[in-house]
């Protein structure tokens, strides 16, 4: 269906990357004031690519991939930057032209699989009308590509499920008929919104093979949005930290977390638990996350930064050594980050 | 669901059964039958002969039991003024009524739910705004006032509508109904309009609640990156949950238009029970009162089931905790 993705030859030979975002900018206008949620973030992914986007709440992971689905709604809006897919830039596309490539070409799956589905409709209907918004088939092809897509995510009697309602689904199995959705018109680029957040932790585990599974299967690029970097580590090629709307590092997982450079990745490494050594305490990193609308001056993090200066009052710029970018007046130097 | 539905017809036949005795009680023990029926210059011999034709010199269960054998049969005895049995009258009277309150509700749903979605999907448009603030008004507004206005206006100072009678009918299944007439359908206008006014207030209002309670949620979100197209997101995905409540508002609001339409009906001199009844209650004609307040309990019953039943496949929630 969709000879892109998973044609290996078309994969290689174009260069060009799938997803290509510039100086991305989201506002929020509300009654105390304008919020900068988004600040010129900009990172690229290749077809078949997974992207760890990670921060604490409130960082903007949200946003930023709800902006490349084009649903950034009143309070807010994209006021600068691109986001180039395939080529096209989706900030200009008309609602129209944005609706026939959602679902199609770019996927999203949410965080609380309780909530995602509608309440009122069987999971065939919520299935068949996603199948038939994008291509004009039969209701019982449809419906057939609905059970097969149940099947693939492991769901099983599919035939069976397929006339349930979500009440009738464990959160699990309601986040597996969301990813089923979401893989249904094979697209190029899924962008998952913490979907194992509010799952336990063995089914967290089973739902991440799986979507790995499925989208190295397929060829689909992926953006997994997280709060904890230890989920990133064994998924994603690159990562993508935030704070305060903006990618203070940016570069290949295994060297982030080996040898991270700006101090927020620091801070958060210290407070993933499985990689401390036994005996360290777990060390928060203190303070709250800034609101958009009393953003800090210069560096955002600065409040919460035991090593903040008179220069980080000054926005720093992204800083880029080979693909390893940060941005932090006094990053952390390789022997530094070793000895620590 | 089967056994549910069962347990909710039992339930419904006991609801009724109970009213029987309290529509009893309040007519035959709490006043006073005897002045009622027989005139304060009758004889003796007369007063036994009408208190021993009515059985009210048997004690109270078994004058409780033949009332209650009646109302199975549908028997409450002759209307004092018509000459008729009660039922019979009423029931003359019913279509009346029903194609002013169906009227009312058509309309009420018709104006009000697609104000409702426009003011919940555009809470800050000038127009949604105008509406909300005019749906108090709709509110506040005491409906006898508003049919006096709309007849003073539309009837006697514009001259447009009729403002009393049903007009011209035709029969259909036997029965008369003004719909069918361009003449009775401008005698329907005013007490439907009269009717409508604080439906429609009320249906917006809880259409435009309903929107903006929906429209954050997760399911929306998700349904919209499905690329699902605005119409069906708004008529499926919205409207569905929407319905829930609606559904119960305009059983309620159905059942009260035919109970309550003693006010519209007694000002627009429109024919329908509501008028019979406060014409039989000035006379105290007994028959029809008891026949009256038995057919209201039975039509607010059967309502109240069919809400319940829509409620159950609106809402597939609700449907399992019944199975
Ligand atoms: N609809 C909105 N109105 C106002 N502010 C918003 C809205 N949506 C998001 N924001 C703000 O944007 C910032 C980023 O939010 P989000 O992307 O949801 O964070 P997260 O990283 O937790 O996903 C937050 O500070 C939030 O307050
Ligand atoms: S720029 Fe300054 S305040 Fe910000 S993280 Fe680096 S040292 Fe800390
Ligand atoms: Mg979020």
């Amino acid at each position: 269906m969709n000879g892109f993705a998973s044609d290996p030859k078309t994969m290689h030979s174009s260069s060009r990357a799938l997803l290509d975002v510039r100086g991305l900018k989201v506002k929020f206008k509300t009654n105390r004031g304008e919020g900068t949620a988004i600040n010129d973030v900009s990172f690229t992914l290749r077809r078949g690519e997974v992207l760890g986007l990670v921060g604490e709440s409130g960082s903007g992971k949200s946003v930023t991939g709800m902006s490349l689905m084009g649903l950034i709604e009143n309070p807010g809006r994209i006021c600068g930057g691109q986001i180039l897919f395939d080529g096209i830039d989706l900030a200009k596309l008309s609602d129209l032209e944005m609706e026939r490539l959602r679902g199609k070409r770019i996927a999203m799956i949410f965080q609380d699989p309780m909530m995602t589905l509608n309440p009122v409709l069987r999971i065939s209907t919520q299935m068949i009308e996603t199948v038939r918004a994008h291509d004009d088939v039969t209701l019982v092809e449809a419906r057939r590509r609905a059970r097969d897509a149940l099947g693939q995510v492991g769901i099983p009697r599919p035939e069976e499920r397929l006339d349930a309602y979500p009440h009738e689904f464990s959160g699990g199995m309601r986040q597996r008929v969301a990813i089923a959705i979401a893989l249904l018109h094979k697209p190029d680029l899924i962008i998952a919104d913490e979907p194992t957040t509010a799952l336990d932790v063995t089914i967290q585990a089973q739902i991440l093979s799986e979507v790995q599974k499925l989208t190295s299967e397929y060829g689909t690029a992926l953006i997994w949005i997280t709060h904890d970097l230890s989920i990133v580590c064994g998924l994603a090629d690159n990562v993508a930290v935030m704070y305060g709307g903006q990618i203070v590092e940016y570069g290949p997982v295994a060297e982030v977390i080996r040898s991270p450079r700006h101090r927020y990745t620091d801070g958060l490494l210290n407070s993933v638990p499985s990689r401390n050594r036994r005996g360290d305490r777990l060390r928060q990193i203190s303070g709250f996350a800034p609101s958009i609308f009393s953003m800090p001056q210069g560096c955002a993090f600065r409040p919460r930064c035991s090593f903040a200066d008179d220069a980080c009052h000054q926005t720093p710029p992204l800083a880029t050594h080979g693909n390893h970018a940060h941005r932090c007046w006094h990053p952390i130097s390789s022997r530094e980050g070793l000895g620590s | 669901m089967t056994t549910w539905l069962a347990q909710r017809l039992v339930q419904s036949v006991f609801v009724v059964l109970v009213m029987t005795a309290i529509v009893f009680v309040g007519v035959n023990v709490i006043g006073d039958p005897v002045s009622i029926l027989i005139s304060p210059d009758a004889n003796q011999q007369e007063r036994a002969r009408i208190v021993a034709e009515f059985g009210l010199d048997q004690p109270l269960w078994s004058q409780y039991l033949s009332f209650l054998k009646g109302t199975l049969q549908g028997n409450f005895g002759n209307s004092f003024v018509y000459g008729m049995p009660a039922l019979q009258v009423i029931l003359s009277r019913m279509p009346a009524t029903m194609e002013l309150a169906i009227a009312a509700i058509l309309l009420s749903v018709l104006i009000g739910v697609p104000l409702g979605l426009y003011a919940g999907l555009r809470p800050h448009s000038f127009f949604a705004k105008f509406m909300m603030a005019g749906s108090i008004l709709g509110f506040s507004v005491p409906l006898f006032w508003l049919a006096l206005i709309l007849i003073m206006f539309f009837s006697v100072y514009l001259g447009w509508l009729p403002a009393s009678g049903r007009g011209q009918t035709v029969d259909f299944l036997g029965i008369g109904w003004s719909f069918f007439t361009w003449d009775g359908l401008s005698h329907l206008c005013l007490p439907v309009l009269t009717l409508s006014i604080f439906k429609i207030s009320l249906i917006m209002r809880m259409v435009r609640a309903g929107v903006r309670e929906v429209l954050p949620q997760e399911y929306i979100k998700f349904a919209r990156a499905k690329g699902l197209s605005r119409q069906r997101l708004l008529y499926v995905h919205v409207l569905k949950n929407i319905m829930i409540p609606v559904v119960t508002i305009i059983g309620l609001e159905f059942g009260s238009l035919i109970a309550f339409s003693v006010v519209t009906e007694s000002i627009f001199s429109w024919p329908g029970m509501g008028k019979l009844i406060i014409d039989s209650i000035n006379v105290l004609d007994r028959p029809m009162i008891v026949a009256y307040l038995m057919i209201i309990v039975f039509i607010f019953v059967t309502i109240n089931l069919i809400v319940d039943i829509l409620y159950t496949t609106l809402d597939p929630r609700v449907r399992l905790s019944r199975d």
